[in-house]
């Protein structure tokens, strides 16, 4: 195992891409362990204005629960949460969530970067970023922030995405990153959230 | 970061905020009121938030702008229209039972909002006999909602929310074109009472059938949250009416109980 991987179980897994990146998506979540209790926070870039469908889709691809959350809504462990079109998604202190519907960042709104780095400001290093497919740059600054407060920082292989402009740009600023294809991040996120084993669950639970 | 330097520097600055301007962001979202202050930081070339207040406090031109850096001056017509719809179909058949009605658009920002809301009044033949209060803390955003024009290129994305919020006519009969702007009809204006009042410091004002409050209560922490609704359920009246914005929910206030789910998917409350 490589030398910067985390000390402790991480408190949640932000994941951030655009085109391409719903395959991506099914590979790094694919038949994720049932005591997989790290809960997984997702901004894929969508069409403004539309309710998305995304939370139902990826719910069936993935044969688990996928919610798009509420204001305040607490982080919960074993869920995954994508972020609805138009509002930015936080992640507040307390581990609870918190929408904005500020101006576009990057012309994204949701925007990758305002959930990275409102991960690595109220988790610091209990953040893991994960960065897919995609043909611009959000993302890539926010996690150079993760990266900055300590979390780990992963980014799709440009040679595995489908659009390498957004893993490149990523890679370019991170530079502890690891660059890898989904298929093996999802091998060590498997790894890293069952290390915590029944006290990382425990953890959870006391919250 | 876990940065309890710049924690505790956003504390300072937003204590010396209230103080000397009387504003209160104390008890904001802090992700959000920490995004803002770094955008704020960038605008006005400060490195560290200490600087901030240095400039907020001496430079009599900053706060203003700083303000509309804080207060978040965005809006939409009929934005989320099932809203409107839920709304036309199911509230208004309750308000037509009263012979006068009051209604509060809390934080109105630049009054897309309100003017929504008129235009299905008037298409349901209530605007006549209703006082509508539009209120915000920012007094740039209510320069703008009182004047009523807005950039003629939102009109199409308007226009698409007014039919589908299932708008009885159309929306090009409420503007005028001028200029690459739409001037909306005045008398649109006539029953609406533009005014200052802070959901965190000040109090009811009036006892009121519907309350919108739509995408402010995101910015607010659970306890200013907790206050804000204590202000919606002192100033409806029983049965009356609250609509929040599509992400936002009672669940997680204390004042849950005084309301029940009206139209759940919609974010309409009663109270009880
Ligand atoms: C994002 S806008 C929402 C505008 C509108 N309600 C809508 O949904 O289109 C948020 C507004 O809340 C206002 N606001 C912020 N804090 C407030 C407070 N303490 N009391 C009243 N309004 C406030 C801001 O000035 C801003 O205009």
């Amino acid at each position: 195992m490589a030398s910067w991987l985390a000390p402790v179980l991480p408190e949640v897994i932000v994941v951030g891409g655009s085109a391409g990146a719903l395959d991506a998506l099914s590979i790094l979540l694919a038949d994720l362990p049932d005591d997989f209790a790290v809960p997984i926070v997702i901004v894929v870039h969508l069409p403004r204005r539309k309710r998305s469908a995304l939370s139902e889709v990826l719910a069936a691809k993935l044969g688990r629960p996928v919610r798009e959350p509420l204001d305040k809504e607490p982080v919960s462990a074993s869920m995954i949460y994508v972020a609805p079109p138009d509002y930015h998604l936080l992640i507040d202190r307390g581990m609870t969530f918190a929408l904005s519907v500020d101006e576009p960042v990057n012309f994204s709104l949701p925007s990758i970067d305002v959930l990275f780095e409102s991960a690595a400001r109220s988790l610091g290093g209990g953040a893991i970023g994960i960065l897919l497919s995609g043909a611009n740059a959000d993302g890539a600054y926010g996690l150079k922030v993760i990266e900055d407060a300590g979390g780990l920082a992963f980014v799709q292989a440009p040679a595995d995405a489908a659009m390498p402009a957004m893993p490149n740009a990523a890679i370019a600023l991170c530079e502890r990153a690891a660059v890898l294809p989904a298929a093996e991040i999802r091998a060590y996120l498997i790894r890293l959230a069952g290390r915590g084993g029944e006290s990382g669950r425990k953890r959870y639970h006391d919250r | 970061m876990h940065d309890d330097t710049s924690e505790t520097e956003i504390k300072l600055l937003l204590e010396a905020i209230y103080l000397r301007f009387h504003y209160d962001f104390r008890h904001y979202a802090p992700a959000s009121m920490a995004r803002r202050l770094s955008l704020a930081m960038r605008r006005f070339g400060c490195r560290s938030l200490s600087g901030l207040q240095e400039r907020v406090l001496h430079d009599a031109g900053v706060f203003p702008e700083l303000l509309s850096l804080l207060t978040i001056m965005v809006s939409d017509m009929f934005r989320d229209p099932g809203f409107y719809r839920a709304l036309r179909e199911k509230v208004v058949p309750f308000l037509q039972t009263y012979p006068s009605l009051k209604i509060w658009v809390a934080g109105c920002s630049t009054g897309e909002e309100v003017h929504s809301l008129a235009i299905l009044l008037q298409e349901e033949g209530l605007l006549d006999r209703s006082l509508i209060y539009a209120t915000d803390i920012n007094p740039e955003a209510l320069r703008k909602a009182r004047a009523g024009i807005y950039e003629l290129d939102r009109m199409a994305g308007f226009s698409e929310a007014y039919r589908a919020a299932g708008g009885r006519a159309s929306l090009a009969d409420y503007y005028t074109a001028a200029y690459g702007s739409a001037v909306f009809d005045k008398a649109l204006r006539k029953n609406i009472v533009f005014s200052d009042h802070s959901l965190a410091t000040d109090m009811v004002f009036a006892e009121v059938q519907l309350i919108t409050c739509r995408n402010v209560l995101i910015y607010f922490d659970r306890a200013l949250q907790n206050r804000a609704i204590g202000l919606f359920r002192d100033a409806l009246c029983r049965k009356g009416f609250l609509g929040l914005g599509a992400k936002e929910t009672l669940r997680f206030s204390d004042h849950a109980a005084a309301f029940s789910e009206f139209a759940r998917a919609e974010r309409i409350y009663q109270k009880e």
